[in-house]
């Protein structure tokens, strides 16, 4: 008999809203704490202390709306959030400020998380929806200049971004994009020619989320379908289905691939966290202790394997912290920990 | 008149007499010299008729001489190669026969000596040197002949009880030899060489008698030593007669000429023995068609009266009557029988389960071995005697007789409807069912078999399921092939153990009512599936949240609960209903209890309506009666352990364990005090509704209803209410009402205590169990001495004849629960 599948380790509450996104920043030294950053549909930022398990601060820069992306940029002073008012907020966190000091006009409606892709050091690309629906706009940052606009040919109607990520195969090369379309579809994006280099139709419905591993060149993608599909990207630049696995329960929120590679989470909209082994995508365990849909799932970035944390948000306005699969022999993790993407 | 015979007894007679009377060493051997040359085998042998004379008439006598002559001075008078050469060689190259029983008497009249050492020594050397085959060959020798029947009875006497004899002589000096784990398997090998004898002088044309070696194989069977014996003379055995036709007559020559009185022991030796029923063909041959008394063995001792041998006896023996045509007209009568006694009702009713079992796997078996125009020929009895034995099967109260009954009803008309559908069961596979219906498929595979022994069997029918599952699916395996890379990624995913994944199921999307006034409308009218099975779901956790409001409907809710059917399917909906019941049943006890207990006794309730009712209140009752921890709703856990969901098969089992933890509980407190961690306290909530619970209940039984007989057709209900009514008892322990509740429980015992059912059997045992335990000591022994004295003997009864083993068990517990509370009362007032 299987042991039953475990507690998560310690709960957040008191966001008061929907948990849209979370993101962690857990790299610094001593004396710095471990971080969480949550967004949540009241427009609040809480940062979460995890030493403490207390909230640190909280963000009102949306004006009410749902925040659903954030992302540290340049260490835990920095801070990006992405709202439904249409507007990226840059935060400047450091030494107790919180203050929005730049942002960027989205003029999109839907709710496609951007991307963020740190180039070189002070640099960093962000991918988000751009204006028309079916565009997504590349942006240097912190200039704000527009890199390109990857807009697909009239004929192709992949219907809106969904879900976006950018990555590049080594640090320096040109980056590429993988976004999410409205229709099912996956799409890689060349961004120094902003053109298709592949398309991969491998869901029936609106693709909500993907991850992608550079190093063995394998994404994951889930939709509201009660499929989540793995595709691989051949040497030709070619997407191509790897494997895919039905799940008991409609529809996949969020997925997010652990920074070792060895994992992989997807938040469902069945109320259930599911763990898989990346590489074969065998199921692992079922984690259930929301009462509602879970919004978001994400790993943190501690540096010693042990410590590494998951984290889920949901639409019960709670934050599930879980310690899970990450007892396991440390040299090998740390090896491969050493680049992850930012 | 013939000189000789004379001559010989006069040179006998006169060499006796120099040995008892010389102290010559000289004349003492050349006497034994003397006597020497008409044994023969020397250079300078008396004429062959002197030699015959000597052995018939003289030779016993002077054997006896030297024994008696036997002294520590007289044999040092020889030295010690003129003993080995004249005295020993007497014993170890004379007649076997004369020699053996000789040596025997001797030892057996003889004290504590050197004389009596001397003579083990020498039949020590005479078992050793081969002798018992020598005594044996020259019995069948003379058979051929005619020899003395008296002479032989007391030789056969002797060879078989010597372990007896010299251990009686010897008791703690005896010698290995003589043990008998030792002295039966040389027996064996002996006999194995007169055989081989005996069957050398058959090809050469000789007659020879094998009787005697049947005689001893039967006595020595009969002695119970079959096991030591049989041992090494079965793989023997089975050995020679592998290619050799003489060996196979002479091997049923040996069984045939066993006597009668014998051929039992024999035959069951063989038959559990013999590795496989081909080697057991070889072995018998036709042995049950010629000896009557074998053939009663085989078909009716040991199918139908005896049940303790293992399944691989039951393959042997069928499949030995299926082997030859002219044995198989016993496997159908065997089967006929087997089957009269499996669909015979008093049989189901009063047999222990194991029998049971054991025929049913014999019915298996014998099926098994059956051929198409065999069974088409009978295929009309087969049926009437199926229909009738599933009927009395599926009436029975005890689950595992129920499935033996499918188990058998199923292959049974497998075997007679090649064609059409056959009956199909619903039951839960065990060990045990799986065991009985690989036999239906083993014993078929047996058949073209011909040598291995049966562990073989399993591994030809076992590998190709082994290979084809790989085979079978190489879906996951083909994506994973043409990766690159894929050998790393084989092995990657090995350090990560999945955990439980069973709760993954479908989550159901539906509005869950909020309100218990919404869950009995939902139950009562809506048509809409979903939302009835969410307020399943919730049912019982709003009952427990919202007590007040329970209260105000509770008599509706209990009653829409009772009737309420499974009207789609929902997992656990049985467990649901229950816990809602009896959530209910503890928010408002009385007025619920009150209701719930007349229902049980009213019109128009099924049965399962009507246990669910007892289930609901033992459920309650063990929840009322349990300490509460201060928090109101209670965990779960309490409630997981049921008390009686199933019938027969755990209940008692899980009653059982409620009472010894409480006896455990009771003995430790005697030996440690208060090391016990303290529990939760807090008033009995079941001590004021006892009443209410118990005494409906046991009203009425004995009224007959129009749908409803618990004397009569429904004994499941009876068992269960027995059970029932001894949960409450148990629960009922330190109340008020208990003693009263003992005094009419007990009379309801004594009412039912020779119920033929043996599920109503265990109820009654284990409520007499919680009479003892809840009801106070003094009370019982003063109020109701009588009924206490008559339940004792009547518990006695019980403990020996019931032929339930748990009853047994069950009947043993309670004589010792009343043993100490006898003596705890004793020991009271000193």
């Amino acid at each position: 008999m299987a042991l039953p599948p475990p507690d998560p380790q310690f709960v957040l509450r008191g966001t008061s809203a929907e948990v849209h996104t979370l993101h962690f920043y857990c790299g610094g030294q001593e004396p710095d704490y471990p971080i969480l950053f949550s967004g949540s549909s009241n427009g609040l930022i809480h940062v979460w202390n995890l030493k403490t398990r207390r909230v640190d601060t909280i963000l009102d820069g949306h004006g009410g709306k749902s925040v659903y992306w954030v992302e540290a940029i340049n260490g835990r002073d920095r801070l990006l959030s992405q709202g439904s008012n249409q507007q990226i907020c840059l935060w400047d966190l450091a030494e107790g400020r919180n203050t929005v000091t730049d942002s960027v006009f989205t003029e999109n409606v839907g709710f496609c998380k951007s991307s963020l892709l740190k180039v070189a050091q002070g640099h960093w690309l962000m991918a988000m929806p751009g204006k028309d629906l079916d565009e997504v706009q590349v942006l240097e940052l912190p200039s704000k200049t527009s890199v390109c606009t990857l807009k697909p040919e009239a004929d192709a109607k992949p219907g809106m971004p969904m879900c976006l990520k950018l990555w590049q195969p080594d640090f320096g090369s040109c980056p590429f994009l993988l976004a999410g379309y409205e229709d099912g579809s996956v799409i890689l994006w060349n961004l120094s020619g902003g053109k298709i280099l592949s398309r991969l139709g491998c869901h029936q419905e609106p693709v909500m989320s993907l991850d992608f591993d550079s190093e063995k060149k394998k994404g994951v993608s889930g939709s509201s379908e009660e499929v989540l599909t793995v595709w691989s990207l051949d040497e030709q630049q070619n997407l191509k289905v790897q494997k895919t696995h039905k799940l008991v329960n409609a529809g996949i929120a969020d997925v997010a691939i652990r920074q070792d590679k060895k994992i992989l989470a997807t938040a469902g909209w069945d109320h259930r966290i599911r763990i898989f082994g990346w590489k074969k995508l065998k199921p692992l365990a079922i984690l259930n202790y929301h009462t509602a849909t879970v919004h978001c799932v994400s790993f943190s970035d501690h540096s010693r394997p042990s410590e590494r944390l998951l984290a889920a948000g949901s639409k019960d306005h709670r934050i599930s912290i879980w310690s899970i699969y990450n007892q396991t022999s440390g040299a090998l993790h740390c090896s491969l920990e050493t680049r992850k993407p930012d | 008149m013939d000189p000789e015979p004379f001559e010989v007894g006069h040179v006998v007679r006169e060499a006796i007499n120099i040995l008892s009377s010389s102290r010559n060493g000289v004349q003492i051997s050349e006497a034994l010299g003397t006597i020497k040359c008409y044994l023969g085998g020397t250079e300078n042998q008396a004429p062959l008729k002197e030699r015959e004379e000597f052995t018939r008439v003289h030779f016993s006598a002077f054997l006896r001489g030297l024994v008696s002559n036997l002294s520590p001075d007289w044999i040092e008078l020889l030295t010690s190669d003129q003993q080995k050469e004249l005295w020993d060689s007497f014993f170890l190259e004379g007649p076997a026969d004369q020699v053996f029983l000789v040596l025997l008497d001797s030892i057996i009249s003889m004290g504590p000596s050197f004389c009596l050492m001397k003579v083990i020594s020498i039949l020590e050397q005479f078992l050793q040197t081969g002798g018992m085959s020598a005594l044996m060959w020259e019995v069948c020798h003379q058979q051929a002949q005619a020899g003395l029947p008296t002479f032989q009875e007391t030789l056969l006497n002797k060879v078989v009880c010597l372990p007896d004899h010299l251990c009686n002589k010897l008791q703690g000096n005896n010698l290995p030899i003589f043990f008998p784990q030792n002295y039966f398997p040389l027996l064996a090998t002996e006999i194995i060489q007169v055989l081989q004898r005996i069957s050398d002088s058959l090809r050469d044309g000789l007659d020879c008698s094998i009787s005697f070696v049947s005689q001893v194989l039967g006595k020595v069977c009969m002695h119970g030593r079959r096991e030591e014996i049989l041992k090494v003379l079965v793989p023997r055995l089975m050995d020679l007669t592998k290619v050799d036709c003489i060996w196979q007559r002479i091997c049923w020559r040996l069984v045939e000429c066993v006597p009668d009185r014998w051929i039992e022991a024999v035959v069951c030796g063989f038959v559990q023995k013999a590795p496989g029923a081909d080697v057991l063909s070889r072995l018998l041959g036709n042995l049950v068609v010629k000896n009557k008394k074998a053939q009663f063995v085989v078909t009716q001792k040991l199918l139908l009266q005896q049940y303790s041998y293992a399944t691989a006896v039951l393959q042997n023996l069928l499949g030995y009557l299926a082997l030859d045509s002219l044995r198989r007209y016993l496997l159908i009568k065997v089967l006929k029988e087997l089957l009269e006694t499996w669909g015979s009702s008093s049989a189901v009713k009063h047999s222990p389960v194991e029998q049971q079992l054991y025929v049913s796997k014999a019915i298996l078996i014998c099926l098994s071995h059956l051929k198409e125009p065999e069974i088409e020929s009978n295929g009309q009895e087969l049926l009437t005697s199926m229909m009738g034995g599933m009927k009395c099967h599926l009436d029975s109260n005890l689950p595992r007789v129920r499935r033996l009954g499918m188990i058998v009803a199923e292959s049974i008309s497998s075997r007679i409807t090649t064609d059409g559908p056959c009956l199909k069961f619903q039951y839960e596979d065990d060990d045990e069912t799986r065991e009985l219906k690989s036999l239906q498929q083993t014993a078929l595979l047996q058949l073209p078999v011909t040598d291995l022994p049966n562990a073989g069997n399993d591994s030809p029918s076992a590998t190709p399921t082994a290979v084809s599952k790989p085979s079978g699916n190489p879906h996951p395996a083909a994506p994973a092939v043409p990766e690159e890379g894929s050998d790393l990624e084989l092995d990657s995913d090995d350090d990560l153990i999945p955990y439980d994944m069973s709760e993954d199921k479908e989550l159901k999307k539906m509005k869950v009512p909020v309100y218990i006034r919404d869950c009995i409308e939902v139950l009562t009218g809506s048509e809409d599936m979903d939302k009835w099975e969410a307020t399943m779901k919730v049912l019982e956790s709003l009952i427990r949240r919202n007590s007040a409001t329970t209260r105000e409907v509770s008599m509706e809710l209990a009653k829409v609960l009772l009737h309420l059917e499974e009207k789609t399917y929902i997992e656990g909906f049985v467990e649901l209903r229950k816990r809602a019941l009896v959530a209910v049943t503890i928010t408002d006890a009385v007025p619920v209890v009150q209701y719930l207990t007349s229902q049980f006794y009213s019109l128009n309730y099924s049965l399962c309506q009507r246990m669910d009712i007892l289930d609901v209140l033992a459920l309650a009752a063990q929840e009322l009666s349990q300490p509460q921890a201060s928090g109101k709703n209670k965990p779960r856990s309490t409630q997981s352990p049921c008390i009686q969901t199933v019938p027969g098969s755990d209940s008692s089992q899980n009653w059982r364990r409620i009472v010894d933890e409480r006896i455990k509980s009771k003995t430790r407190r005697l030996a440690k005090g208060q090391s016990l961690v303290e529990p939760a306290c807090g008033p009995n909530k079941f001590s004021s509704l006892a009443g209410h619970f118990f005494f409906p209940l046991i009203q009425n039984f004995d009224r007959p209803l129009v749908t409803f007989d618990l004397l009569g057709d429904d004994h499941l209900v009876l068992g269960r209410l027995a059970h029932t009514l001894a949960i409450l008892m148990y629960f009922a322990i330190h109340t008020v009402a208990a003693a009263a509740m003992g005094k009419s429980l007990l009379e309801f015992v004594w009412a039912l205590r020779f119920h033929t059912d043996s599920y109503v059997r265990q109820g009654l045992l284990s409520a007499v169990s919680s009479i003892l335990l809840s009801v106070p000591s003094e009370r019982l022994l003063e109020d109701m001495t009588d009924e206490f004295l008559e339940t004792q003997s009547w518990l006695a009864d019980v403990a020996e004849k019931d032929p339930d083993g748990d009853c047994r068990r069950l009947a043993w517990q309670n004589l010792l629960l009343m043993e100490n509370l006898l003596k705890k009362l004793r020991s009271v007032p000193s």
